[in-house]
């Protein structure tokens, strides 16, 4: 569902008026809907490496219509820029502006995809500054694309190739309706590990996953995108949220459990619940979060503490409870939630900040102990999303944030629980340690 | 371990054992159950029973009359109830072996009240449900009747529930207007429909409040349980003691996350509304009496020693051992056996609430238990005067041989086991919701105690009623 403003210049007059006067342009994004395909239109691979080669086989084996060659005035659903074996900055010229010619011919909501290497890896100084210069490149280009097109990367570590599973993970996932939101981002895969689903439908599929703060707003859509992922959900929140709990639990078939997460023993209750009741545990969705926002000057020991205690500590308390634990093997997956504020900052949440700048490098620092275990831990971090909690703030403040971004509107719950459930997903065994921003691509923080 | 039990020579529970029930002790498994059935009357004679267990509950906080559910209908909240229930065990489109529960105050259009939550629940459609009403027994005969048929393999899993308002009850016309509406219904012309009409006055407009006096006495509970707290001569100490305690354990078991995997929210209520953590004794003792008031110094029966009028409901889920394995569900405590009992109030010869206190000493002896072989006394708190009427019947010698038939006092309990996680007089006492608050709670306890002097903790429930009823129960740890 689009915002009003939305709603209003995407049709007659209100389109026409938006247009004359210059007005942000958003458009109704393409979000996924199951069974509808991977993308609307045909498909460009632009890059004439072996990398590109192989990807494009690949990506012909998925069904979809895959173009070598762009044909003049056709309309494409994406197009696929690989960039794999630059060595120097004069090596981007040829495919970039072979790619410039293709792109007023991407359809609404089409997609555009770099796949390159990752600078602190380069052999020398030339080969980093070209890999570097994919990083402002893709950036750019995304805040030129419109109606609702992104631009995002993926980066190859040392370990990964053009055709690992966690490289075509991440393709599946930016070219799909999951990524509707995700503008302007990259995501470095760094090995091969990883497996693409059987079934694309339900790639969670015999996954037992834990949703902290799943009573309401992302957390809720977390819970509701895991379970048609195929995933058993269950969902974990204040005693006091009971209600809202037990609703989504029934919705999405899952079973409630009332735990103030902040609790010493917290991950063990977790732990004990889901292996009795399931047998195992997969997935961990650190969700759970709570603002009290004041200026630092006017900020008090409770509001600094509970914020830290609940967005951060419980976390990591959690984690280790998992890391200990028997039953979180096999290829265990966490994915926390951050935010925007913790990347860039905002007046009035240095707490909220602190704790969520915490959870990113908490991610980081724990992944190399959660990959001894086979698995990946990551973040997601939401810009401006459309929840109880933003409709809350004054109507001007409220409008002019959700337009500050390159779709110029506000993201939706469920957009932050695809990227969520994506890196939850063996498909993204690849990438680990890594912040994924769910932000339309956020003028601020960039 | 059975049906109704092996029934043993009444009222001499002294005198057994009669022919069966040393190997129907709680200890004895299913099959020396069965087998000490064989020698009795009793119907299923040669079934082999099976333990009806239970997995866990769901109820909403109790709220006082009035309060956060005054909008709730009965139908609302033991759906709430149930939806709680459903989410806590993953129980979603789960076909259920049938679905008991019951309410006091219950209007005329919830002829299918417990049906009609079920098909507004996330559960399967296809799933049985039946009303059930006893009073304030309810919810507990509800537990004890579908674990019976749990026990007999007629169900794999039940849940039993209670649910009452006070707030939305119903409220009828008078009798007079009530047969002229149906004589109008009747008359076929508009002159005989007429005449009908004529008939009607001015006071037929007024709405029969209900009331739960008792029919038979006129009296109201408060004021029976008055006769009975002077008649034992309970202090308004006592009384005040027995309330305070309840508040200080409620307050402390919701402090220490008692009631997270027991109790769900509704209406922003997440505690029972009733509940005052920062009581005190000295706060209980400034409360005029509101019963009693006849018997002037001995008025002893407070708003703050007798439970207040009280919206909520409650579900208890039940099943046998196998179905909750299958199900990857907790197997909490047993429950082993129960007992009705009923005495004559009308006439005098017992207080109205008195029941359990024959119910009780009945059901041990069944069992070849005394008082001191339970670890956990759930003895509903109606008021503060029932419990320790009770007690104080059971300490009483004369009581004991005149009334029990034993050879003396029936025993006493050791007061730090009664009501450990409070009871009524804190919670409040949605009549038909107050059996499944109990068992769902008593199970808990009992499965965190697990063993006691190398057998199962064990555990009494008492639930006194209108009518001059009892029913009471033994839970048994696993």
């Amino acid at each position: 569902m689009s915002d009003k403003y939305t709603q209003f210049v995407s049709h007659g007059l209100g389109k026409d008026i938006a247009k004359r006067l210059g007005l942000p342009q958003p458009v109704a994004l393409r979000r996924y809907q199951p069974g509808r395909p991977l993308i609307e239109g045909p498909l460009l691979v632009q890059g004439s490496t072996g990398g590109a080669d192989e990807l494009a086989a690949t990506l012909l084996s998925w069904n979809l219509d895959v173009r070598r060659h762009a044909i003049p005035k056709e309309k494409l659903g994406a197009i696929i820029l690989v960039l794999d074996e630059l060595a120097h900055p004069g090596d981007l010229e040829k495919p970039v502006l072979t790619t410039a010619a293709s792109l007023r011919d991407l359809a609404p909501n089409a997609r555009l995809i770099t796949v390159s290497r990752t600078a602190d890896s380069a052999p020398g100084p030339a080969t980093a500054a070209a890999r570097q210069g994919v990083d402002g490149l893709l950036r750019s280009l995304a805040k030129e694309l419109r109606a609702g097109a992104t631009g995002n990367g993926i980066l190859l570590g040392d370990g990964a190739r053009p055709t690992s599973p966690a490289t075509l993970g991440a393709l599946r996932f930016f070219l799909s309706g999951r990524s509707a939101f995700v503008d302007g981002q990259f995501l470095t895969v760094s090995s091969d590990a990883g497996q693409l689903p059987g079934d694309v439908g339900k790639p969670l599929a015999g996954k037992v996953a834990v949703v902290t703060g799943a009573a309401r707003g992302i957390g809720a859509a977390i819970a509701r995108t895991l379970y048609r992922d195929g995933a058993t959900v269950i969902l974990v929140d204040i005693p006091a949220a009971g209600d809202h709990l037990a609703e989504v639990a029934n919705e999405v078939h899952g079973t409630a459990l009332q735990l103030d997460i902040s609790r010493d023993d917290a991950g063990q209750r977790i732990i004990d619940h889901a292996a009795a009741r399931h047998g195992r545990l997969d997935i961990v969705i650190h969700n759970a979060g709570i603002t009290r926002d004041k200026l630092l000057a006017n900020m008090d020991a409770g509001r600094w503490n509970s914020v830290i205690a609940v967005n951060i500590a419980a976390q990591l308390r959690i984690n280790e409870a998992l890391l200990a634990s028997e039953h979180f093997r096999g290829s265990p997956r966490i994915v926390s939630v951050a935010s925007t504020s913790g990347i860039a900052g905002n007046r009035g949440q240095t707490n909220y900040a602190a704790s969520k700048a915490g959870v990113i490098g908490m991610v980081r620092a724990t992944a190399p102990l959660i990959g001894g275990r086979g698995g990946s831990i990551n973040a997601v971090a939401p810009g401006f999303i459309e929840t109880e909690m933003t409709a809350r703030i004054p109507f001007a403040t409220r409008e002019v944030a959700r337009r500050l971004n390159s779709l110029q509107q506000g993201g939706q719950p469920g957009d932050v629980a695809e990227a969520i459930a994506f890196l939850a997903s063996d498909a993204a065994g690849g990438i680990s340690g890594e912040v994924l921003r769910v932000c339309g691509q956020n003028l601020v923080g960039a | 371990m059975s049906v109704n039990g092996p029934s043993v020579p009444r009222p001499q529970p002294a005198a057994k054992p009669a022919a069966g029930t040393s190997a129907a002790g709680p200890a004895a498994g299913p099959a020396a159950g069965a087998a000490a059935v064989t020698t009795q009357h009793v119907g299923a004679a040669s079934a082999q029973l099976r333990r009806a267990v239970v997995v866990g509950g769901n109820r909403i906080p109790f709220a006082r009359t009035g309060g956060a559910y005054t909008k709730s209908s009965n139908q609302d909240m033991l759906t709430a109830a149930l939806d709680g229930l459903i989410a806590r065990f993953g129980l979603q489109d789960e076909r259920i072996g049938e679905v008991a529960a019951g309410a006091v105050l219950k209007h005329s259009r919830d002829f299918n009240l417990t049906r009609e939550a079920v098909l507004g629940s996330a559960l399967s459609a296809e799933t049985p449900a039946y009303d059930l009403q006893q009073a304030c027994a309810t919810g507990l005969e509800t537990v004890l009747g579908l674990a019976n048929k749990i026990k007999l393999g007629q169900i794999d899993s039940a849940i039993a529930g209670g649910v009452d308002s006070a707030s939305d009850a119903p409220i009828a016309v008078s009798e007079g207007l009530r047969e002229v509406l149906l004589d109008l219904n009747r008359a076929k012309t508009v002159s005989r429909k007429l005449q009908v009409l004529s008939r009607l006055r001015p006071k037929d407009l007024a709405p029969d409040a209900p009331n739960t006096g008792e029919p038979r006495t006129g009296l109201s509970m408060g004021e029976h349980q008055a006769l009975t707290t002077a008649q034992w001569k309970i202090t308004r100490e006592a009384q005040d003691e027995l309330a305070f305690n309840s508040h200080r354990n409620l307050a402390a078991a919701f402090d220490a996350g008692f009631f997270d995997d027991l109790l769900t929210p509704y209406r922003g209520l997440s505690r029972d509304s009733n509940l005052r953590a920062d009581t005190s004794l000295e706060k209980l003792a400034t409360l005029k009496p509101v019963f009693g008031k006849n018997l002037g110094a001995e008025a002893t029966m407070t708003a703050g020693n007798s439970t207040p009028l009280t919206d909520g409901a409650s579900t208890v889920l039940l099943a046998s051992e196998e179905w909750a394995d299958a199900h990857d569900l907790p197997k909490l405590a047993a429950v082993v056996d129960g007992e009705a009992a009923a005495v004559d109030f009308v006439h005098g010869k017992d207080g109205l609430l008195m029941a359990p206190a024959f119910a009780v000493p009945r059901l041990l002896a069944r069992h070849n238990l005394t008082l001191a072989d339970i670890d956990f006394f759930e003895i509903h708190e109606a008021f503060a005067g029932t419990v320790l009427s009770t007690l104080a019947a059971w300490e009483d010698e004369d009581f004991g041989r005149t009334r029990l038939g034993l050879d003396g006092a029936f025993g006493s309990i050791d007061r730090t086991k009664l009501n450990v996680n409070g009871s009524s007089l804190a919670a409040g006492h949605p009549f038909a919701a107050t059996g499944g608050r109990i068992v769902a709670s008593l199970a808990k306890m009992l499965h965190a105690q697990g063993q006691v002097n190398g057998r199962p903790a064990r555990g009494l429930v008492s639930i006194c009623a209108a009518g001059g009823q009892g029913v009471v129960a033994i839970l048994e740890a696993l």
